[in-house]
């Protein structure tokens, strides 16, 4: 999640303070981890002096929150860049996870007691955010379904490779060592 | 054939499990169809309250397991448990009892009885428990609205969409208030949505019931409604997570 992209996001919509900002942002996009007051000003700092947005005079009243921020046209174009791009689709491929079985059956491992092992710790992670999307509002369920159907399809891939370990080992263990004498 | 049958239920008895909280266990069992071995040494078992995932992939013996739990098939060699008392060793009329009286089903096809209106099936196993019509259509129509099924009473399952269906058998499943409830692929049929709504109301029963639920299943998403998952893998069984209290 782009910190920076989604403050100018909010920026869009309207004019805010930053206080405004870190709720809907904390609201929104934060689950579970809300922004820290610091990381809003200096977020908001940086954007201004990239030009990308504008503060306003400092507002009479109490309190360090009185300036309103406002996005530019150099931020709504930059926004809108972000917004229109395609997320890179991961392929998965180099993960840390199939470095590991590689790895475990290079080493003459147990590379099936690994994936098993994994897969416990999938679907304990997908346990927790069935359990969120049973008591949580409509943002949780559905930011909770899209983490489930992402290790939904991990999951499938250690099934599959599961089934193909014994091809695999054969493909990435080392050749026996030629006996003395041969060539 | 079972070569370990136990003609004496008190001898059943002592050597039942010792974990007080373990309500229904397999224990080595082994099954065969004619040379093609299903379970091979299967051992699983499930706490009272507790709802088990039971995975793995097609032809495993996922369902083969769950049949052997539910008295519908018996294991050549192995024992099932229940609360005590040896299962494999009943003779057909006590686990036909048995199947009535203690445990549920619902399956993939929801599988109602088509002449049957919605709330007519709903009732049927308090009907073949003894329990008079009007008590039992009464009982059942109590069920509909939990469900989300209200006005559905009258409709034949020919008239029910497939999560209507799903539903209806879920409640039939329910209605006796079985100590055990077996569901075999019980959101198979139906697209995400509607799976996730019966397996929602499904848990939700279960858990205020207190009923105990061997929930078969090939999908994630639908195992991750339990408390905890084992894997089936050529008729055997492994565990993934520690065994933890039902919730």
């Amino acid at each position: 999640m782009s910190v920076p992209l989604t403050l100018l996001g909010l920026l869009e919509r309207e004019p805010s303070h930053g206080y405004d900002l870190k709720r809907d942002y904390d609201a929104f996009f934060g689950r579970g981890r809300p922004l820290s007051f610091g990381q809003v000003y200096a977020t908001l700092g940086r954007l201004a002096r990239d030009g990308k947005v504008t503060a306003g005079q400092i507002e009479p009243g109490e309190g360090p929150d009185r300036k309103r921020y406002v996005i530019t046209e150099a931020g709504v174009t930059e926004f809108e860049t972000w917004l229109g791009e395609p997320v890179t689709p991961e392929p998965h491929l180099q993960t840390v996870l199939f470095a590991k079985v590689v790895l475990a059956l290079m080493l003459g491992r147990d590379a099936d007691q690994y994936l098993d092992t994994q897969r416990g710790a999938h679907l304990q992670r997908m346990r927790e955010l069935t359990e969120l999307k049973q008591t949580g509002e409509l943002v949780d369920r559905l930011l909770a379904d899209h983490g489930l159907f992402h290790l939904e399809a991990d999951l499938r891939w250690i099934d599959l490779t599961s089934a193909r370990l014994g091809a695999l080992a054969e493909l990435v263990r080392p050749a026996p060592a030629p006996r003395a004498g041969s060539r | 054939m079972n070569t370990e049958r136990n003609a004496s239920g008190d001898a059943g008895l002592a050597a039942a499990p010792g974990d007080g909280a373990c309500l229904i266990e397999a224990r080595d069992l082994v099954l065969s169809f004619g040379q093609t071995p299903a379970l091979r040494g299967a051992c699983m078992s499930a706490a009272a309250g507790e709802i088990l995932a039971v995975m793995g992939p097609s032809g495993s013996g996922k369902s083969t397991l769950l049949h052997c739990l539910a008295g519908i098939l018996v294991p050549d060699a192995g024992q099932v448990w229940l609360d005590g008392r040896r299962v494999d060793s009943m003779n057909e009329a006590e686990r036909s009892a048995l199947r009535r009286d203690r445990f549920g089903f619902v399956f993939q096809f929801g599988q109602l009885v088509p002449e049957l209106t919605a709330e007519e099936n709903v009732a049927l196993p308090l009907l073949l428990s003894g329990l008079r019509r009007a008590s039992a259509l009464h009982d059942a129509r109590s069920w509909f609205g939990r469900l989300g099924l209200d006005g559905l009473e009258q409709r034949r399952s020919g008239e029910l969409s497939g999560g209507e269906a799903q539903r209806v058998a879920l409640a039939r499943g329910l209605v006796a208030r079985p100590e055990v409830l077996f569901a075999d692929e019980p959101t198979g049929s139906l697209d995400s949505l509607s799976g996730e709504h019966v397996m929602n109301l499904l848990t939700a029963a279960a858990r205020q019931q207190g009923t105990t639920v061997v929930l078969v299943t090939h999908e994630p998403r639908v195992a991750a409604y339990a408390d905890r998952e084992v894997i089936v893998r050529d008729g055997k069984v492994s565990c993934l997570s520690p065994e933890r209290a039902a919730r």
